[in-house]
């Protein structure tokens, strides 16, 4: 006997928009089996999740607060990968970002109706200028964008903390972190009593621009061509290079608001952990969301929900928060494997 | 190999009535083919006449929908290249599958019988292999030696090797010259007549005859899936061979009366250009297409005519030579600067270049111009406009498809060719360059794309077409140009090209020299 994946046809348009909610359901149901292990009962434990996260007003504003950002790399990742441009550099441009709104948010005294916007563009600018840089050796030298954008993560992690460690440093505390930046440079709160804050409007300006410039425009065709089949592309006279260079910028920029929503809305100073890996978590939301901006913030919301709920739900039932990680671990899994058999069909042959 | 001379020993290869289809067509049509000890057999036919089809089946690549295998004798089922090995069936393919960074012992080693030594590899062992079958078979080539820094026609060798050093006896060779030099060739022709002396089978496919000539012992012709002519080689000549490739009772279409062509829209001179492989495939290429004339280019192809076609279209760069359009030279520019001086280019690989599969039909017709008006204003696609013009171009191009958003991917192939062509040829261009514009079309498709060349002949344009189907260009070229090995060999007026001396000179074989 013998198994074999066969190429097949393309799939209906209907069974592609239920394959995220498969693979949600498959990643339950493997959850279900590490919460058993844990010897927590698993339906007591997604109650606790989703009372966690949506049980009152409170942890609502929390679930928003920790969807922010993550609506903002999963945009980041989707545009990316739309192109076929493999932007796993979304932490590291989070934390350029983060820096520059912590750096400005200390010296620059402005009126917030200024000061804000400034801070907004420069942080986004520090994101998009280091995904430029994996985005030109792509374009111009065909370095593979992956090794690239994955490893400057680490140059901008370690940079932070040694500035943490130095000239940032809040010389009041013993502790790695930047003293809080000035008043007139943070977000403001959207409801009295719960941390959230304007940067979640800013999310989701975005993911409206996101979509509009993805479905509506010149180059959001050109996203599309180019990641579709860069030869056919290149062939129609489509400007591959310059698209894949745009697509750099556009995807940094935007994991670099993610950074200065975290500071000038959330933590008021730079910390060494400021995003608990909200960089990696947007790859995973970007392919579950379809790569399509309403699709991203939906699968947001679904993972600040688990991320806010986990602690909850540790409490509750002893299951380790850690659960949260290893269920997006498993639905990207999950994700990847379902998308084989939108390309292939699985046939058994037996042999004579 | 064989231990008694009295019994005759059975083929080591048949193969009776091989029937294959491809989405319901025949490529192989009760094909039989039989292959004994120490013959090589020559498989001759035009591209799509079945050859390599037929020989997949035997590499168990494919499986044949009806038909029975016989090797030495015996029953086959062949259902993977695993099994063809285990049979003693080795492949050479034209597009090698060597690890450049490994060593030739390495690459040898890969794939093979393991040598080993505990749990190591044994490569003294595989080295000592490898000079034992160069002796004998005289196969010259370094076994230390790293494949990225051998030659075409090394790497060829250490596929051959690859294939013995697995104990075949039945080599199929993939048109195994087209990426040769002469010289190399010639080796190769060595290297058969040893393995042939030690009693291996050898089926060689070829489109050239003088070759065919020189090395079979048996030649057999497919065209459109049948077996045309089987015959010893001694027995054939050039003619006879070429006659039953192209098949000259086919029936030709007379040419309609060509207004008398203008001036000169696309001139052509000394173009050379380099391969994938980066061997010059264009060797200095002059000729000129002029205005309501159709230029067929007739050829074999690896001739070099896809090489000329990506320079012509902007997507690869020549090495010497110039071409100019309407009198401006255009060497190096971009496809949108081509597209922007009126040249409609349609590729060889539609699937590929022409159409992207993933994106709606609607926006592969505006894929050359989405960012001209009415199509998009600054920064914004009109999506209005563009649902228009791709119901208009739908109607008239009788593209089927369910609606302007269907993704291309779900479209036929001759309905993906005929969006591409009136993506090319609704800005009017002055040059039109088409290459197979109608390889794989079923007859309805290939006639709908032979009419809207020629009236584009009709309005004033120019018309290159690149074809290796020599009806195609009978029916409806008005100067036909030869390529052969990366030169154009003659160019005449259609009223004085025959299809015997096209095939010919297709096969390579000048004129006076047969």
């Amino acid at each position: 006997m013998r198994i074999r994946l066969e190429k097949r046809g393309p799939i209906s348009f209907r069974a592609r928009l239920a394959l995220p909610f498969i693979a949600v359901a498959i990643s339950f149901a493997f959850s279900f089996v590490l919460i058993l292990l844990a010897r927590a009962n698993p339906f007591t434990a997604f109650y606790y999740i989703f009372y966690g996260a949506l049980g009152s007003p409170t942890s609502l504003g929390e679930t928003a607060v920790k969807t922010t950002p993550l609506v903002l790399t999963g945009l980041a990742a989707a545009v990316a990968f739309k192109a076929r441009f493999y932007n796993l550099g979304g932490e590291g441009q989070l934390y350029l970002g983060a820096l520059c709104a912590a750096v400005l948010g200390l010296h620059l005294a402005l009126p917030r109706a200024l000061a804000v916007p400034v801070i907004m563009a420069a942080g986004c600018a520090a994101g998009a200028a280091w995904a430029l840089c994996a985005g030109m050796l792509k374009a111009r030298l065909k370095v593979d964008e992956v090794v690239v954008t994955l490893l400057s993560n680490y140059i901008v992690i370690y940079i932070i903390s040694a500035l943490l460690d130095g000239p940032l440093k809040d010389p009041r505390t013993m502790w790695p972190n930047s003293p809080p930046i000035l008043e007139s440079a943070r977000y403001p709160i959207l409801i009295a009593g719960t941390r959230l804050h304007a940067g979640a409007l800013v999310a989701l300006a975005a993911a409206a621009a996101v979509w509009w410039v993805m479905k509506r425009s010149v180059l959001g065709f050109e996203i599309a061509a180019v990641g579709a089949n860069p030869k056919a592309a290149g062939y129609a006279g489509i400007p591959v290079a310059r698209t894949v260079v745009l697509t750099a910028i556009m995807s940094g920029g935007l994991a670099g608001l993610a950074g200065v929503g975290e500071v000038i809305g959330l933590h008021y100073d730079l910390v060494e952990k400021i995003s608990p890996n909200y960089g990696y978590a947007g790859v995973v939301i970007a392919v579950l969301g379809g790569l399509n901006a309403l699709g991203v913030v939906c699968a947001a919301l679904l993972f600040g929900v688990l991320i806010t709920g986990a602690e909850l739900m540790s409490r509750y039932t002893g299951v380790p928060v850690f659960l949260a990680d290893v269920i997006q671990g498993i639905v990207l899994l999950v994700m990847c494997a379902v998308f084989v058999f939108t390309q292939c069909r699985v046939r058994v042959t037996r042999r004579t | 190999m064989t231990d008694s001379c009295s019994t005759p020993s059975p083929p080591l290869v048949e193969m009776r009535g091989i029937v294959k289809r491809f989405y319901g067509k025949p490529v192989n049509d009760r094909v039989d083919l039989t292959l004994r000890r120490g013959e090589v057999l020559a498989l001759l036919g035009e591209n799509g006449a079945g050859k390599s089809t037929l020989v997949r089946i035997l590499y168990g690549l494919y499986t044949p929908d009806g038909g029975r295998i016989f090797v030495k004798g015996a029953p086959a089922c062949i259902s993977s290249p695993r099994d063809a090995m285990a049979l003693g069936i080795g492949m050479v393919h034209q597009h090698f599958t060597l690890v450049s960074e490994l060593t030739v012992a390495e690459n040898v080693a890969l794939g093979a019988r393991p040598q080993r030594r505990g749990i190591f590899l044994d490569l003294p062992a595989v080295e000592k292999r490898i000079r034992e079958f160069s002796e004998r078979y005289g196969i010259r080539v370094d076994p230390a030696k790293k494949i990225r820094e051998l030659s075409v026609g090394e790497r060829q060798r250490v596929e051959i090797l690859k294939v013995l050093s697995k104990r075949a006896e039945i080599l199929v060779l993939d048109e195994p010259t087209a990426v040769l030099t002469p010289r190399e060739a010639a080796e190769l022709f060595e290297i058969i007549g040893a393995l042939k002396r030690a009693g291996a089978g050898v089926v060689f496919i070829s489109h050239k005859l003088a070759e065919v000539m020189a090395v079979s012992d048996r030649v057999m012709v497919l065209r459109r899936g049948r077996v045309v002519l089987d015959r010893e080689t001694p027995g054939t000549d050039a003619r006879g061979l070429s006659a039953a490739m192209t098949g000259r009772d086919a029936a030709e279409t007379a040419p309609r009366a060509a207004r008398s062509p203008g001036g000169p829209v696309l001139e052509v001179r000394g173009l050379r250009a380099r391969g994938d492989l980066g061997i010059e495939s264009l060797k200095g290429v002059s000729f000129t297409v002029r205005r309501g004339e159709i230029f067929g280019l007739a050829g074999v192809s690896g001739n070099g005519q896809r090489e000329l076609a990506e320079v012509l279209s902007g997507v690869r760069a020549a090495s010497g030579g110039e071409f100019l359009v309407d009198g401006a030279r255009m060497r190096g520019a971009t496809p949108r600067m081509l597209a922007a001086r009126g040249v409609g280019r349609i590729p060889e690989d539609r699937m590929e270049s022409g159409a992207i599969l993933d994106l709606s039909l609607k926006h592969n017709l505006v894929l050359e111009r989405y960012h001209l008006a009415p199509f998009a204003s600054g920064f914004c696609l009109a999506e209005g406009e563009i649902d228009s013009h791709a119901e208009r171009l739908i109607a008239e191009y009788g593209i089927v498809a369910h609606s302007v958003g269907i993704e291309a991917r779900s479209l036929s192939g001759g309905n993906i060719q005929k969006a591409i062509l009136a993506r090319v040829l609704e800005p009017g261009p002055a040059l039109v360059v088409a290459s197979q514009p109608v390889r794989g079309l079923d007859v309805g498709a290939a006639a709908l794309i032979h009419r809207k060349m020629l009236e584009e002949r009709d309005r004033g344009a120019a018309v290159l077409l690149i074809s290796e189907d020599l009806d195609e260009i009978l029916a409806i070229a008005d100067t036909i140009g030869v390529i052969y090995g990366g030169n154009i060999l003659r160019i005449f007026p259609r009223g004085e090209a025959d299809r015997e001396r096209i095939g010919m000179l297709m096969a390579g074989v000048r004129e006076g020299a047969r």
